[in-house]
Parts: C-alpha cells; sequence; structure tokens
C-alpha cells in the first residue's frame, strides 16, 4: 500500500483502528517512565525546590502547542491544494487539542509562577507570545463554529491558518522586543540558561509522552470526525429517501 | 490599471458621500480618548505618559470598527462577484478597496489624533511623532484586517468574530507603534529602529493581506 492511499478515509479509519491501541499503549507506557523519572530520580533545584517538577508538564505543553499549529499548516496546504476532505479533518480536528496543550502551558506556567515570581502572571514575553497563541487557537476553533458548509469552513480556516503561521513568528519576535525594552530578561530566567542532563533527560521522556498523546488524541479525533461526518451524510441520505417515498 | 484606479475612485467617493463613515470612525476615536481619562483618573502627567498607547489602541479600535464595511457592502448588492469575474487581479482589486478604505477611514483618524494628542497633554513635537507613527502604521491595520473582513464576508456572518480574528494579528504593529510612539516621550528610547521595523510590518501586510483576503474570497465564494 502506498502511503498516499493513506488519504483515502476508509483506509485511514482501518489504519487508526489498528494504530489506537498501540498509541495508547506508548503514551501510558512513556508516561509512567516519563512521571517516575520526574517525581522520584530528577533532583530538586537547589533555589526552587519542587516546584522545578511543574516543568516536565509545562514545557512539553508549550512544545506540543506550537507543533498543533505547524500540522494544522500543513493540513491547510492540503486544504487549498488538494481540496481534500481528509486534509479539512486533519485541520479541523488539530484545533482543539492545540488549544488544550496550549492551555496546560498556560495554566502550569501560571502556577510555577506563583512561587518562583510570586505573581501568578507577568507579561513576559514568552507568557505573552503563548497567550497570543491560545488566542489565535480560540479564534480559529470560533471560526469553524461559525461556518456550516464544512468545506467552505476548512477552506477559510486553512487561509487564516496560514496567515497565523506567517504571522506567528512575527508576533514572537515583537513580543521578545517588547518585553525585553520594559524588562530585562535575566531576571525571568529561572532555573539558569542550561539545564543539567539529570533534569533533562525526563525532561526529554516526558516530552515523548506528551508527543504520543498527541498523537493518541489526534488520530482518534479524526477518526471521530470522520465518524461524525459519515452519520451526518447518512442522516440526510434517511431524510431525503423519507421525502421521496 | 485604469480598473483598478476606477475601482479607488469608486470606492473613495462612495464612502465619501454615503453613510459618513469616516467621520464615524473618528467620532469613536474621540469617545475612546474621552473614556480613558475617566478609566485611569485626570493625572494630566500619567495622561501624557500613557498618551501614544491611548491613541494607538483608539486607532486600532475605531479602524477596527469600520471593517465590516470594507467588502460587506459590494457583497451584498453584487459588485464584489463583478470585480471576481473581472479582469484584474483579485488580489489588486482587494488591495485598491483597501487602499480606498484606508484614504476614507484610516487617514481621518490620523488627522484627528494631533488634536487628541492636546486633550491628552502629549506636547507639541511629540504629537507631531506620534501622528507620524499612526500614519505609517494604520495602512498595517487596515490590510491585516482585509482578511478579516473577507473572511466575514465568505461566512456571511460578522459581528465579533472579525475582531477575535483580527486583533491577535495586529500585536506587532500596536507594539513597534507604541514603542515608537513612546521614544517622543522618554528620552532614552530609541525611535529609529522601531520606526523602520513598523514600515516593514506595514509593507508585509500591504503584500499579505491582499493575497490572503484574495484566496479566501476566491475559496469561500462559490
Amino acid at each position: 500500500m502506498e502511503w498516499i492511499a493513506l488519504a483515502n478515509p476508509s483506509r485511514f479509519l482501518a489504519l487508526a483502528e489498528r494504530l489506537l491501541p498501540w498509541l495508547a499503549a506508548a503514551t501510558a507506557l512513556a508516561f509512567a517512565a516519563g512521571l517516575y523519572a520526574a517525581f522520584f530520580v530528577a533532583p530538586e533545584d537547589y533555589q526552587q525546590g519542587a516546584t522545578v517538577r511543574i516543568m516536565f508538564i509545562h514545557v512539553p505543553g508549550a512544545w506540543l502547542g506550537m507543533l498543533g499549529w505547524a500540522i494544522m499548516s500543513v493540513a491547510a496546504l492540503g486544504t487549498l491544494v488538494w481540496r481534500h476532505p481528509l486534509a479539512d479533518v486533519a485541520l479541523k480536528t488539530a484545533a482543539p487539542i492545540g488549544a488544550a496543550f496550549t492551555f496546560v502551558c498556560l495554566v502550569t506556567g501560571a502556577l510555577w509562577g506563583r512561587p518562583m515570581w510570586g505573581t501568578y502572571w507577568v507579561w513576559d514575553a514568552r507568557l505573552t507570545s503563548v497567550l497570543v497563541l491560545f488566542l489565535m487557537y480560540l479564534g480559529l476553533i470560533a471560526l469553524w463554529r461559525a461556518i456550516e458548509d464544512r468545506a467552505r469552513a476548512a477552506r477559510a480556516a486553512a487561509v487564516l491558518t496560514l496567515v497565523g503561521a506567517v504571522n506567528l513568528p512575527i508576533i514572537k519576535f515583537s513580543v521578545d522586543w517588547w518585553s525585553t525594552l520594559h524588562q530585562p530578561a535575566s531576571v525571568f530566567r529561572v532555573g539558569g540558561s542550561t539545564i543539567h542532563p539529570a533534569i533533562l533527560a525526563p525532561l526529554l521522556v516526558m516530552a515523548l509522552a506528551f508527543t504520543l498523546l498527541f498523537a493518541t488524541l489526534y488520530v482518534s479525533a479524526m477518526r471521530n470526525e470522520i465518524l461524525r461526518r459519515r452519520v451526518r451524510t447518512l442522516r440526510l441520505l434517511q431524510v431525503q429517501t423519507v421525502q421521496g417515498a | 490599471m485604469t480598473a483598478l484606479a476606477a475601482l479607488l475612485l469608486r470606492d473613495t467617493r462612495l464612502a465619501v458621500r454615503v453613510g459618513g463613515g469616516a467621520l464615524m470612525g473618528v467620532l469613536f476615536f474621540l469617545l475612546v480618548v474621552t473614556m480613558v481619562p475617566f478609566g485611569v483618573g485626570p493625572d494630566l502627567k500619567l495622561l501624557a505618559r500613557i498618551g501614544p498607547a491611548i491613541l494607538w489602541i483608539g486607532a486600532l479600535l475605531a479602524t477596527l470598527l469600520g471593517l465590516d464595511r470594507l467588502l460587506a457592502a459590494d457583497h451584498d448588492d453584487g459588485s464584489l462577484d463583478l470585480i471576481l469575474m473581472g479582469h484584474a487581479p483579485l488580489e489588486l482589486a482587494v488591495a485598491a478597496k483597501a487602499l480606498a478604505h484606508w484614504l476614507t477611514t484610516g487617514l481621518p483618524l490620523v488627522i484627528a489624533a494631533p488634536l487628541f494628542g492636546i486633550f491628552l497633554n502629549i506636547d507639541g513635537s511629540a504629537i507631531g511623532i506620534v501622528a507620524l507613527t499612526l500614519l505609517v502604521g494604520t495602512p498595517a491595520l487596515t490590510f491585516i484586517g482585509l482578511i478579516g473582513a473577507a473572511l466575514a464576508v465568505a461566512l456571511e456572518r460578522g459581528g465579533l468574530l472579525l475582531p477575535v480574528l483580527v486583533l491577535p494579528l495586529t500585536v506587532p504593529v500596536l507594539i513597534f507603534g507604541i514603542a515608537a510612539g513612546d521614544a517622543a516621550i522618554l528620552n532614552a528610547a530609541p525611535f529609529g529602529a522601531p520606526f523602520l521595523i513598523l514600515i516593514a510590518l506595514t509593507l508585509t501586510s500591504v503584500v499579505i493581506g491582499p493575497v490572503a483576503a484574495a484566496a479566501v474570497l476566491r475559496h469561500g465564494l462559490d
């Protein structure tokens, strides 16, 4: 079977059914290993104590939140160039998942900031650019909900996704510039810029676990969306036959 | 080229003669500027310090207010379909429309800004600099907003969705516009770098805005 054949929704469904249990199991294993390492193996930071462990959830959340938009940009190309229904599905289902991971990053960041900086929120460059990313996710989800025609919604959302992909680095850069102008970055560099291997290893395991979780949620969300569309089509057909009879 | 010039002229004439959109934007701008002292108190020193920020946010909100008129009227009476089918490239056609929209809504804001700066106790030369940043920066707001206007037309649903989609994209313009404006107030702040970046942002959005808006219209209206 060629790789491109997966673009057929039925083949994708079949593959998803086979893949999902393995993905879920791998996610559980990676989380077990990662959480164990994060809580029992990784040393406490000499300044931050146990709160440094928040990082093991916070940082992968941020990575996956950004990865979500990257995936959507690829799907958006699929929607605009090939007008492929599966690309529409991939584009639509990535948005809530990416938003959820970004939200996890924001919440854990606030909880981490309280003991470290003495406040839940500072207008630090990184926090602010993640907040803007989150707001753009919410806007995109609102856009999906505003249009009833699915194909049209997909194309409008695809253009906005690509505009966002171009703009997000610019926003990131300008927010960095804005924040460093007002406050020195060194204050908010908690834990130093270099990460010790004893902390880096659990972080990478947790990043892997988060990535697997993302993949599991994403594949099952795509499967659900395809099934939802089929149910809708069947219902419409049913109504048509009832009216025709 | 003549078709684009005709479109630009037509849109400008329509905006000037019908509806009073330009005046409404300036009035809204004045109201925002008036509301801020009620919020933060009548401290003239504080107002002078945050004056550029107030003017910029007022201009941003006033620009957003007019955006849904940018393409919606043409969509309602069918002339947008004619533009879509016409010989002129759609990107340039919507760019011409956005330029006309800026001339009739953005430029009045820039012209009104020095007057409103007096209300905020910004001194003479600083007012000039803030107005200059607005002159350079507001086209970026209109051209970014063009994407939102195209989406609103394709959705046939405007309302709050348009600002929700557009506002995050305007963050860089706001940052560098206010940074350059602040340079007039704080002597230590640099002016050249943020001002040049503001120009770059405007030029970038003049390219991205029409291309994205044309893509939305092509794919969205079928």
